[in-house]
C-alpha cells in the first residue's frame, strides 16, 4: 500500500441517476486506484474501485492495435461515407462530450439517439401529451411525507435514493425523518425495497395500467366497480385508501422505474402516471419523478433537447432535427437493418438489447468509444479506449431531477475524453465534407401556421 | 468579415447620442465603435437604408430548465416550424420555444445583438449557463431568481439586514447572474408547503415566516440598490393576471420611494376592475400604471405586450400556471426547485376574440402609447409568455403605423376595446427614434451596459441596418445588414458568419465571512454540497464583469476574456 | 413438456457491481446466467437449486440456472433474471412503434435441461 495517497472530497458518483455528489475518494496516486470511497453505496463503490487504469492500446481497428489518430481518420471516414448513420449511448459521458456527438449527427445528417430510448424514453412521450408535476430532490427530502415508489427496486438500482433523498433523512419539514413519512411500494414482485415500505400493493404483472387508472378515478370521486381486484390483484379498499392518503398528505411523491416503461402499455403507463400526479394537485402539492438509471442520462436528454427541440431519437437527414419514436429509435433502426453505419458513445447496446439489433450490429462498421472492454466494442470495426468521466474526465452531468453538478475527477487518465476524441472526429468529418452536410432535395418550407 | 469598416450614406438612429436620422457614417473597428477608420475599409453603402445600435432584449425566456421542459413539451411546435443547417450553421427547431441555436439566429435575423434571460434558480444556473453558450451570435446574461429564497428569508425575518445584504451579493457571484429577480414574491412557500395555496396580499404572512411581500420587496430593493448594481431588482409582481391587480402594482411601486426598481411585463399587471354578469371583469388600468411610471424617475418597466396566436407562459410563478391551466385543462409542467423558486408551464394562445386577451392586447399598446419617457418604460413581450420575440416586428408596426393598428383594433373583440383606453391614445405614432430608444438604446441604459444600445465611439460595433419600408413589420423582420462585435454577420439578408456572444455577469463585493452563514444550510438542508454549489469560471467561456458602481469608482481590473 | 411463464428482467445490485468489473468477466456472466423462480413451480417441474432450465421466447432460446424464491416473494408463474446477453437473447425487436423493446413480462415457455449443460445462449 502506497503512502501517496490523495483525498478528493465532494466527488461526484456517476453510476446511477442519485449522482450522488458528497463521496470522499482515498486516490492511491501509484497505482491509480480508489482505494475507498466514503459514503457512496453498494454501487458507487464498485464503480469507483473497478475504473483504474488498464494497460490496453489506445485503439483498436478490426481488433488491431491502433493509436487514437489513426482510430479517428478510420472512424471518420466510417461515418462520412455512410448514408443512413447513428449515433447512440451517451448516457455515461459528460453533458460538454454529449454537445459534440449531436453536432457530429448534425454535420452527417444522421440519428442520434441515447440509452433514454430504451429507459424512460415513453415517459418523455407521455410528458409531451401530458406535462408533469415534479421537484428537486431537496423538495422531497425536505417536505414530502408520503413517498410511493412504482415499478423499481431502488434497494438494488439506486440505494441512496432511501437514504440520502427520500426515506430516511432528515428534512426541514420532516424533522424526525422516515418516523414523519409513510413509503409505499408497488411492484410484481417482492424485492430488497419491499421491507422498507409501510404498505406494499402487489399487483398482477402488465396491470400497472388499470391500477393507475383506476387511482385517477378514486381520486376524482368516480366509482370503482370491485371486480378491479379480481383483474389488477389489489383490492378497492387497499386502493381507496391510497387515494385517500394521496389527497391528504401534505407534500406526496411517486418515484417510478421500468416497471412503468418497459412494461405492457409502455408511454400509457407513464401517461396515466403523470396524469395522476397532475390530478392531485387540485387537493394537495404532489409530484412525481422518473428514476433514471445512468449518472447522465437526464443529460443527454438535456442536451438533444436544447440543441434540437426533441428528447432523443432524432433523425438530421433532411437538414434539420425531426423526431418519431419506432422510426428512428436505435432498436428500430437497427432491427430493420436500416443503419448502415453506427457510432456507440459510452453504452453496450450488444449486451442488452434484442437480438435481431444485435445480430444488424456484426454487419455494419462500428465505432466504440469506452473505458472498458464491452460486447459491442468487441465486435467494433473501430474501438477506442477512453477515459472515465467523474474519474478521469471534468465536466457537467445531471441528476435525475435535473440538477446539473460538476465532476470532480480522481486521477488523470493516459487515454483521451470522448470529448477530446469526438472534437477530433468532427473536426475530421468537417473537412472531409467541406462542412455540414446539405440534403440533395431543400427542406420544405414551413406550414402554414 | 472586416476587421475595419465603415458604414456610409444611412440615416443614423443614436438616441444615447441624440441622432435622430442623421446621414453620417459609422465607423467600426477591433469590434468597437471608432472615430475614424482608414480609407481602404471596407464599406457598405447604407443609402435608402436605416443604421441603428443593435436590438437588446431586456426580458425573455430563452435558455436553463425551464426554457427546456417547455421545449421538450412541445414536439407539435417544432414540427411545424423547421430551422435547416447550412454548410456552417447548425440545424434547429421553432415555435414558441425555438432550440437554442434557432434561437441566436432567429435574433440576429430580427437584428438583435443582446438578450437576457430573465429567470434562473440559482441551483439551475449551470444549464443555463450551458445553453446560453449554445445559443450563438448574441451577448447574453440572466437574472436569477431570489426572490422567494429561504435562507435570505431567514435572515431578514431575524433582522440580519448586513447579512442578507452580503448573502444576496454572494449568491450574485455564486451563479454569475447579471441581476436579481423577483417573482410573486412570498408564493412559493405557500404553493409547495401549503397545498398550493398563493398570496395575494402584499401584508398578508408568508406562510412560517414572519414576514410580508411588502418587506421582502422592500429589503430586496434596498440591498441591491446599497450594493451598487447595474440593474436594480427585476420585479414580477405578486398577483399577475388578476382583476384589480393593479393595486398592488401601484403599491409595489411606491414600495421603492425613490430608489430604482424595475417593473417587469407591467402589463400583466395593469387591470381593473369592473362588476360583469358572473363575476369581476377586468378593465385596464394603463392610465393609472403609465401616469404613475411617468412621474417617478426611479421607477422603470418593459411592456410584456400580448400578441395573438400561439405563446406558452413560463413562469417562477408557479401558482399562476396552475390558474391559467384551467382555462386550457391541457397539458400543464410544475416543477419545484428546493428553497429557491417554482416553476409553471402552460402553452396558451391569444385570441382577439376573447375579451380578456383582446383587453391583454389594448392594455400592452396603451402603455407604449400614453408613455411620456420611453426611456424607463421599454419593448417586451415577456417572450414567450405574451408572444414570440418573432412577432416583435409586429408589434413595432402596431406602434408605428396607427392607420394599421385602427385596422387591427376594428378586427378584436369590440367590448375589450371600450374597455381599455385604447381609443384615447389610438392618433399616437412611435418614431423611429422612439423605437430605437424602447427597443436598443433604453434597455441598454436600464440595464447599465454602457457599451451597449448606442453607436458612440467605444460602444461594442454591433450595428443593423434596416432596408426603409412603409410596411414597418417588413422593415423590421429582415435586416439587410447585422454586424456583431464589428464581424459581419448577416449581409443582404443572408448569414455570412457564425460566432459566439459573451456573457455579462456581476461580481458585487462581499464579506467572505458570510460563507460562515451559509454553509451550515446547505449542509442541514441542500441536496448538493456546499463547495459544489457555485458555478465554476469555466462555464463562461466569453464573458465580461460589469461593475457595481462602486468597484467602477474605484478601479480595479475586472475579469474579460 | 414446457410451461409457460411470464419473465421479468431488471437490475440488481450484483448485477450492477458486477459490470463495473466487467461484461465480459466471469462473475457478470454467473449472474446474468441466473433465473429465480417461485420454489412450488421448481418443485413441480422437478428442478432444485442450481439445475439447468431452459427458456424459450419466439425469437431465442437460452439455458440457465434456477434459484428458489418463496411464494411470498415472487408469485407462482414469474421468473426475474438480472439484464446482460442471456436476456437479450430472448428479446424480441419489436417497440410496437415506441422505440422501446419489452424485457419485462416476456411470455416464456420453460422446461428444465435433463443433461448437465453449462448456462449457454449468448456467447460474448
Amino acid at each position: 500500500m502506497s503512502e501517496n495517497i490523495k483525498t478528493v472530497a465532494d466527488a461526484t458518483c456517476t453510476f446511477c441517476g442519485c449522482v450522488c455528489d458528497d463521496i470522499v475518494l482515498s486516490v492511491d496516486m501509484d497505482t491509480h486506484q480508489i482505494t475507498k470511497s466514503q459514503n457512496a453505496c453498494v454501487l458507487g463503490k464498485a464503480w469507483f474501485k473497478e475504473h483504474s487504469i488498464e494497460e490496453r492500446p489506445a485503439a483498436l481497428i478490426a481488433g488491431r492495435p491502433a493509436t487514437t489518430e489513426e482510430g479517428v481518420e478510420e472512424a471518420a471516414q466510417i461515418l462520412a461515407k455512410a448514408r443512413y448513420p447513428i449515433i447512440y449511448g451517451l448516457s455515461d459521458t459528460t453533458c460538454e462530450a454529449q454537445r459534440v456527438a449531436v453536432s457530429i449527427a448534425d454535420m452527417i445528417g444522421g440519428i442520434v439517439d441515447t440509452t433514454t430510448s430504451v429507459c424512460h424514453g415513453p415517459t418523455g412521450m407521455a410528458f409531451q401529451g401530458i406535462g408533469e408535476s415534479t421537484a428537486s430532490l431537496g423538495e422531497v427530502r425536505n417536505r414530502a411525507d408520503l413517498v410511493i415508489f412504482w415499478g423499481g427496486n431502488p434497494a438494488e438500482a439506486h440505494p441512496r435514493l432511501f437514504t440520502r433523498y427520500a426515506v430516511t433523512p432528515k428534512g426541514m419539514y420532516v424533522p424526525n425523518g422516515r418516523k414523519d413519512r409513510t413509503i409505499v411500494l408497488v411492484d410484481v414482485r417482492r424485492t430488497q425495497s419491499t421491507p422498507v415500505a409501510d404498505i406494499f400493493l402487489q399487483v398482477k404483472p402488465r396491470t400497472d395500467f388499470e391500477v393507475l387508472w383506476a387511482l385517477r378515478a378514486l381520486v376524482k370521486g368516480l366509482k370503482v366497480d370491485e371486480s378491479i381486484e379480481e383483474r389488477t390483484g389489489v383490492s378497492l379498499a387497499v386502493l381507496e385508501d391510497l387515494a385517500n392518503r394521496m389527497k391528504t398528505c401534505r407534500f406526496g411523491v411517486i418515484f417510478f422505474g421500468m416497471g412503468i416503461t418497459m412494461n405492457r402499455g409502455r408511454h400509457f403507463n407513464a401517461g396515466a402516471l403523470l396524469a395522476l400526479g397532475t390530478d392531485l394537485n387540485q387537493f394537495t402539492h404532489f409530484v412525481v419523478a422518473p428514476a433514471r438509471g445512468h449518472g447522465n442520462v437526464s443529460g443527454a436528454d438535456n442536451v438533444v433537447s436544447w440543441q434540437t427541440g426533441f428528447p432523443f431519437g432524432v433523425n438530421f437527414n433532411r437538414g434539420y432535427p425531426r423526431f418519431n419514436p419506432g422510426e428512428w429509435t436505435t432498436v428500430d433502426v437497427l432491427c430493420r437493418g436500416e443503419a448502415d453505419a453506427a457510432m456507440i458513445i459510452a453504452s453496450d447496446p450488444a449486451s442488452n438489447f434484442p437480438k435481431a439489433a444485435i445480430e444488424h450490429l456484426k454487419r455494419i462498421p462500428v465505432i466504440t468509444l469506452d473505458p472498458k472492454t464491452t460486447v459491442t466494442s468487441t465486435l467494433a470495426r473501430v474501438a477506442f479506449t477512453t477515459a472515465t468521466y467523474g474519474i478521469n474526465v471534468p465536466g457537467t452531468v445531471y441528476r435525475m431531477d435535473n440538477v446539473p453538478i460538476s465532476l470532480r475527477p480522481a486521477f488523470e487518465s493516459p487515454y483521451p475524453s470522448d470529448q477530446q476524441i469526438l472534437t477530433a472526429i468532427r473536426e475530421r468529418v468537417s473537412a472531409l465534407l467541406g462542412g455540414n452536410r446539405l440534403p440533395v432535395n431543400t427542406a420544405p418550407t414551413a406550414a402554414a401556421s | 468579415m472586416a476587421a475595419m469598416l465603415r458604414i456610409v450614406n444611412g440615416r443614423v438612429y443614436d438616441p444615447a447620442n441624440g441622432l435622430d436620422g442623421v446621414v453620417r457614417d459609422v465607423c467600426l473597428q477591433d469590434g468597437r465603435i471608432v472615430a475614424d477608420v482608414p480609407p481602404e475599409a471596407k464599406k457598405i453603402d447604407a443609402h435608402g437604408m436605416v443604421v441603428m445600435p443593435g436590438g437588446v432584449d431586456i426580458h425573455c425566456h430563452i435558455a436553463g430548465s425551464k426554457v427546456n421542459m417547455a421545449r421538450k413539451l412541445q414536439p407539435e411546435d417544432h414540427r411545424l416550424d423547421v430551422h435547416p443547417r447550412t454548410r456552417f450553421t447548425r440545424s434547429g427547431t421553432g415555435g414558441t420555444v425555438p432550440s437554442t441555436f434557432a434561437t441566436g439566429y432567429r435574433y440576429a435575423a430580427l437584428g438583435y445583438t443582446s438578450a437576457m434571460e430573465a429567470a434562473v434558480t440559482p441551483l439551475g444556473a449551470r444549464s443555463t449557463l450551458e445553453e446560453l453558450q449554445d445559443t450563438p451570435v448574441i451577448d447574453k446574461g440572466f437574472f436569477v431568481l431570489v426572490g422567494n429564497n429561504v435562507l435570505l428569508y431567514r435572515l431578514l425575518q431575524e433582522g440580519r439586514l448586513e447579512e442578507f445584504r452580503n448573502t444576496l451579493a454572494w449568491w450574485l457571484c455564486a451563479t454569475k447572474a447579471y441581476a436579481p429577480k423577483l417573482v410573486n414574491p412570498g408564493a412559493d412557500e405557500l404553493w409547495k408547503g401549503s397545498r398550493n395555496a398563493n398570496i395575494t396580499l402584499l401584508d398578508d404572512t408568508i406562510g412560517p415566516f414572519d414576514l410580508t411581500p411588502r418587506k421582502v420587496i422592500d429589503a430586496f430593493i434596498g440591498a441591491a440598490n446599497d450594493l451598487g448594481l447595474p440593474h436594480p431588482v427585476h420585479i414580477h409582481c405578486n398577483n399577475l393576471g388578476h382583476t384589480g391587480n393593479y393595486e398592488t402594482t401601484l403599491e409595489t411601486m411606491r414600495i421603492a420611494d425613490g430608489r430604482r426598481a424595475h417593473i417587469t411585463h407591467i402589463q400583466f399587471h395593469s387591470y381593473g376592475s369592473v362588476a360583469g354578469k358572473s363575476g369581476d371583469n377586468p378593465t385596464s388600468k394603463a392610465r393609472e400604471i403609465s401616469e404613475f411610471v411617468n412621474t417617478h424617475p426611479n421607477i422603470s418597466a418593459d411592456v410584456g405586450a400580448v400578441m395573438f396566436g400561439r405563446s406558452t407562459s413560463m413562469t417562477a410563478d408557479a401558482p399562476l400556471a396552475y390558474m391559467l391551466r384551467r382555462f386550457g385543462g391541457g397539458k400543464w409542467i410544475n416543477a419545484d426547485t428546493e428553497h429557491e423558486s417554482g416553476c409553471g408551464i402552460v402553452p396558451f394562445t391569444y385570441q382577439d376574440k376573447v375579451y380578456t386577451n383582446a383587453l391583454q392586447w389594448a392594455i400592452g399598446l396603451e402603455l407604449f402609447l400614453r408613455s411620456e419617457d420611453p426611456w424607463r418604460m421599454v419593448f417586451s413581450t415577456d417572450h414567450p409568455n405574451g408572444g414570440s420575440f418573432m412577432s416583435y416586428p409586429k408589434l413595432i408596426r402596431l406602434l408605428m403605423d396607427r392607420e394599421f393598428r385602427k385596422q387591427e383594433m376594428a378586427k378584436v373583440n369590440q367590448k375589450a376595446i371600450e374597455a381599455s383606453g385604447l381609443r384615447d391614445c389610438q392618433d399616437r405614432e412611435l418614431s423611429l427614434y422612439e423605437i430605437a430608444i424602447i427597443t436598443r438604446a433604453g434597455p441598454a441604459r436600464l440595464l447599465g451596459l454602457t457599451c451597449k444600445g448606442h453607436l458612440g465611439v467605444g460602444a461594442d460595433a454591433d450595428v443593423t441596418i434596416y432596408e426603409e419600408n412603409a410596411d414597418k413589420e417588413e422593415m423590421f423582420s429582415t435586416p439587410r445588414y447585422v454586424i456583431k462585435g464589428g464581424e459581419l454577420i448577416i449581409e443582404d439578408h443572408e448569414f455570412r458568419a457564425d460566432s459566439d456572444g459573451r456573457v455579462f455577469h456581476v461580481a458585487p463585493d462581499y464579506d467572505p465571512a458570510i460563507e460562515q452563514v451559509i454553509q451550515p444550510f446547505f449542509e442541514d438542508f441542500y441536496s448538493i454540497q456546499f463547495a459544489n454549489y457555485p458555478v465554476d469560471i469555466e462555464y463562461l467561456h466569453h464573458h465580461e464583469v460589469v461593475p457595481t458602481t462602486h468597484q467602477a469608482a474605484a478601479p480595479v481590473a475586472s475579469e474579460t476574456t | 413438456m414446457a410451461e409457460r411463464m411470464t419473465l421479468i428482467g431488471g437490475r440488481s445490485s450484483k448485477q450492477g457491481t458486477a459490470l463495473c468489473v466487467g461484461k465480459l468477466g466471469a462473475e457478470y456472466i454467473q449472474i446474468s446466467s441466473t433465473v429465480e423462480m417461485n420454489v412450488e413451480d421448481m418443485a413441480r417441474l422437478g428442478l432444485s437449486n442450481d439445475s439447468r432450465v431452459r427458456l424459450r421466447t419466439p425469437v431465442g432460446e437460452v439455458i440457465l440456472r434456477c434459484k428458489g424464491r418463496e411464494t411470498k416473494d415472487l408469485p407462482s408463474g414469474i421468473l426475474f433474471m438480472a439484464y446482460g446477453p442471456f436476456s437479450s437473447e430472448l428479446m424480441a425487436g419489436d417497440t410496437a412503434a415506441s422505440g422501446m423493446p419489452l424485457s419485462k413480462n416476456l411470455d416464456v415457455e420453460v422446461e428444465p435441461v435433463l443433461e448437465e449443460a453449462q448456462p449457454q445462449g449468448a456467447t460474448p
